[in-house]
């Protein structure tokens, strides 16, 4: 590895400032600091730092990703093998060709993404953040498969300028960015966004089997077409139609352990937006209203992207709830929040990601009261002193 | 028996590099520094010229602000520099030890005297340093009179000394002495705070007008800082004082001998150091005497203090007017490949992303290699798990940055020091220099109030 270093040392004066590669400064160090943690030492302050650093951080997401996206894969040539009525495919058939489907997802998603973070940061003089290569996985995997690449390349560019740079970049933005792009094809292109082919590939360009219906539990759920869901168990693992990475709540949670163990993901947020739309669910049952209020409360956590909700986009660490505190009342709202949108509004079948959205609106509010209620503890002291 | 107040949140770093409780005599140098940086906010009129002769206990230089408040020579010598840095600012007064000779303040009963006379001692002898106040955590300002007295009976930073073995075995018998100065001083108590279940100095078991308080937890429950949030924190318009268990026989020697005289029991630690023991020496002293033929091989950074707060010293630099050790730890100026992504079986850290989580060691040598590269706030949540005070750090962070003073006061800036939230910087992710915004907060709050 000394050589590699050598030869990074050996370039990097091209790319500083009054070099011949200045403008592609931020693409250097994000490769160069990609390769090699940097040799910089401290100078003020704490004289030793923890081995942790952003990198790290992403990296536990994208590992706790992966799960959901092998499972995904199998499941768009699962899916696939159902609508067309394909009997011969194994296992493997199934998930390389749902891999191969994913692919170009993914590449568009991190080449569009990345592309404007370096912009971002060589404008800023700021070095890459890490943020995007966890939202550009988050993007493919909340998509659903069908969904054309060029849409998937606007949405991703609006998610990053409009969402997220223009706040001021990582750590500044207010909506969490893949739900961003997610809304942004929802209300922009509906047709490609909702509906019963959308999910499964091939469908929107027919050829379906004759009466094959590719419509996900809550959209079922929706219609009153209760006789039609899938089973628990099967929504469960994930062989129901529905986003890329969205179905499997078994794959989901791996990746909310990885989460959990090591510490990075909130374990307040995801306990208590399950227990507020559990808690939702619950008083629907027991109050009625309509049919759809009548189902298990605990299928509202494994239908639709709840699990994948609640584990990877709620918990976001910027535009979810900073203090602890806050992170209860933020997750029990936004549970009860997706439960609501599902059930009672006529247009969307799906509530997670609009509840999430809302919240994360929200969140500066909740933080607000919690942190104020700290200000009058300190401010009582004074007056009862 | 005082009821032990429980920490549960906080960090014990697990440095490498221990001091073994082995006193050696003081090594002879002549080389002395006092450091204007040791003394934040400070600004200071200079009193003497180089090559000006001084004694142990002459004026060196004065604060601006309060001229009452003396700084001066730990020895007798000559002044052989004053070292400026950038813009002529004043960095060091160097002096080149001769002689022995002594000012004598005399002697004096401190219970006989008045809150006047005790005060006039301390400012003219220029042991009044010693004293610092919280809010700010700066030198005491001789206007304010303290609310209460807090001492810190233990230090659970990295590698830190053990206090009650410094106690035993400094030029001692003067801590009462000391206590009841401090009494003289203050309208409220003085407070002691012990590590719960630690062994108490025998200087300590019969000290009269203190209240001890017992604490038990991880670093930093030994920081007053913490310490005064729990017995009884610091509010708007109050002041309260801290003073080092060591100053504290300090101030008693000079009311029962005379002599300004800071001798201290200090720790040489740290895994860049051969010979780890325990050392008696002045502040002020070059460390170069301890540190002789005592290095590791390769590039070290020798730290006055210890690794979290210290100041980085040259091997030859001034011991540090508050500190009670010297670390020194390897420099981590090389690259890692891929260091982000591995597994980090030999990596200590406050995070379970880490398989030293899973598999503990005793101990871990650390360098002072940053581990990444600057970023924005991003994780929430665990800048708390390491700051055991009732305080929102990420928002006074950001109070402090937004330059919002009014928040900044609402969110408790009075009651912090820099030294806190080295833990908070210790494990950002982000990079952050957490203690310098904390520091630039405090020197607003300062301006502002004045």
């Amino acid at each position: 590895m000394n050589f590699l270093l050598k030869r990074m040392k050996k370039i990097e004066p091209l790319f500083e400032k009054g070099g011949r590669f200045e403008k592609l400064h931020s693409v250097y160090d994000g490769f160069a600091t990609f390769l090699f943690v940097p040799d910089k030492v401290t100078y003020r302050g704490s004289h030793i730092r923890d081995h942790m650093d952003m990198k790290r951080t992403m990296t536990v997401v994208i590992i706790a990703l992966i799960p959901a996206l092998l499972f995904g894969s199998y499941n768009i040539g699962l899916q696939h093998t159902r609508a067309f009525g394909i009997n011969d495919w194994t296992l493997m058939n199934m998930f390389w060709f749902g891999f191969l489907k994913l692919l170009p997802l993914i590449i568009v998603s991190y080449v569009v993404g990345l592309g404007i973070e370096f912009i971002a940061a060589q404008i800023r003089g700021h070095e890459i953040n890490e943020g995007y290569l966890v939202t550009g996985m988050l993007i493919p995997l909340i998509m659903p498969i069908d969904v054309p690449l060029w849409m998937l390349a606007v949405s991703v560019a609006f998610s990053v300028i409009i969402g997220k740079e223009i706040f001021g970049g990582t750590g500044m933005n207010i909506l969490n960015p893949a739900l961003t792009a997610r809304a942004f094809l929802f209300f922009s292109y509906p047709g490609w966004m909702t509906g019963d082919a959308v999910w499964i590939e091939g469908l929107t360009k027919g050829g379906g089997l004759d009466g094959f219906s590719g419509a996900t539990p809550l959209a079922l759920a929706k219609l009153d077409g209760f006789s039609q869901m899938p089973s628990a168990m099967e929504m469960f693992i994930g062989t129901i139609p529905g986003s890329v990475g969205e179905t499997s709540t078994v794959a989901i949670l791996i990746g909310a352990f990885i989460l959990l163990v090591t510490g990075v993901g909130s374990w307040r947020i995801m306990l208590s937006m399950t227990l507020g739309a559990l808690g939702m669910g619950l008083l629907l049952n027991a109050t009625g209203g309509n049919e759809y209020t009548q189902i298990p409360a605990y299928y509202h956590l494994i239908m639709g992207g709840f699990a994948f909700g609640a584990v990877f986009m709620a918990t976001d660490p910027v535009t979810a709830a900073q203090t602890n505190t806050g992170k209860y009342i933020y997750g029990a709202l936004t549970g009860i929040m997706v439960v609501i949108i599902r059930v009672f509004n006529p247009a969307y079948p799906e509530g997670t990601m609009l509840a999430i959205l809302l919240m994360n609106v929200f969140a500066p509010l909740i933080d607000h009261f919690v942190v104020n209620a700290n200000i009058n503890r300190r401010l009582k002291r004074v007056k009862t002193a | 028996m005082p009821t032990v107040i429980k920490l549960r949140k906080g960090l014990n770093i697990k440095l490498a590099g221990k001091a073994e409780k082995i006193l050696l005599p003081e090594v002879a140098v002549t080389r002395f520094g006092v450091r204007f940086t040791d003394f934040p906010g400070l600004v200071a009129r200079l009193e003497v010229q180089e090559g000006d002769r001084v004694m142990a206990g002459s004026v060196l230089f004065h604060d601006k602000a309060f001229p009452e408040v003396k700084y001066v020579s730990p020895v007798s010598g000559v002044v052989r520099e004053i070292i400026r840095g950038e813009k002529r600012v004043l960095v060091e007064v160097v002096i080149e030890q001769e002689g022995s000779e002594k000012i004598d303040f005399g002697a004096a009963d401190p219970l006989k005297l008045t809150r006047e006379e005790l005060m006039a001692k301390l400012l003219q002898s220029g042991l009044w340093p010693v004293l610092r106040q919280r809010p700010y955590h700066i030198v005491a300002s001789p206007g304010a009179v303290p609310r209460d007295i807090f001492i810190s009976a233990f230090d659970t930073a990295p590698l830190a000394p053990d206090i009650d073995f410094a106690l035993t075995n400094i030029h001692g018998g003067h801590l009462q002495t000391g206590i009841n100065v401090l009494s003289g001083l203050t309208t409220g108590k003085i407070h002691i705070s012990e590590e719960a279940g630690g062994s108490r100095a025998t200087e300590m078991m019969n000290l009269k007008n203190v209240v001890f308080h017992q604490f038990s937890g991880p670093h930093p429950a030994g920081n007053t800082g913490i310490q005064i949030h729990h017995i009884a924190p610091v509010s708007k318009g109050e002041v309260v004082w801290t003073v080092d268990l060591q100053d504290v026989v300090a101030i008693g020697r000079l009311f029962d001998t005379g002599f300004h005289d800071r001798e201290r029991i200090i720790a040489l630690a740290g895994p860049g150091v051969l010979h780890r023991k325990y050392h008696r020496i002045k502040p002020g002293a070059s460390v170069s005497g301890i540190l002789k033929g005592n290095l590791a091989e390769g590039n070290l950074r020798i730290i006055s203090g210890n690794v979290l707060t210290g100041k980085k010293i040259s091997p030859d630099g001034s011991f540090g007017f508050y500190d009670n050790m010297v670390t020194v730890i390897p420099e981590g100026d090389y690259s890692e490949f891929l260091g982000w992504a591995e597994p980090g079986l030999k990596k200590f850290s406050y995070w379970r992303t880490f398989v030293s989580k899973l598999i503990p060691r005793k101990e871990y040598v650390m360098d002072t290699n940053l581990h990444g590269g600057h970023r924005a706030f991003v994780v929430s949540g665990h800048y708390e798990n390491v700051l055991p005070m009732d305080i929102y750090p990420v928002h006074l962070l950001k109070a402090i940055i937004a330059g919002d003073v009014e928040l900044m006061e609402n969110l408790g800036i009075y009651e912090v020091a820099e030294e806190d939230f080295a833990l908070c910087e210790y494990i950002d992710p982000s990079k952050t220099e957490i203690q310098e915004i904390i520091r630039s907060g405090i020197n607003l709050m300062i301006k502002e109030m004045n």
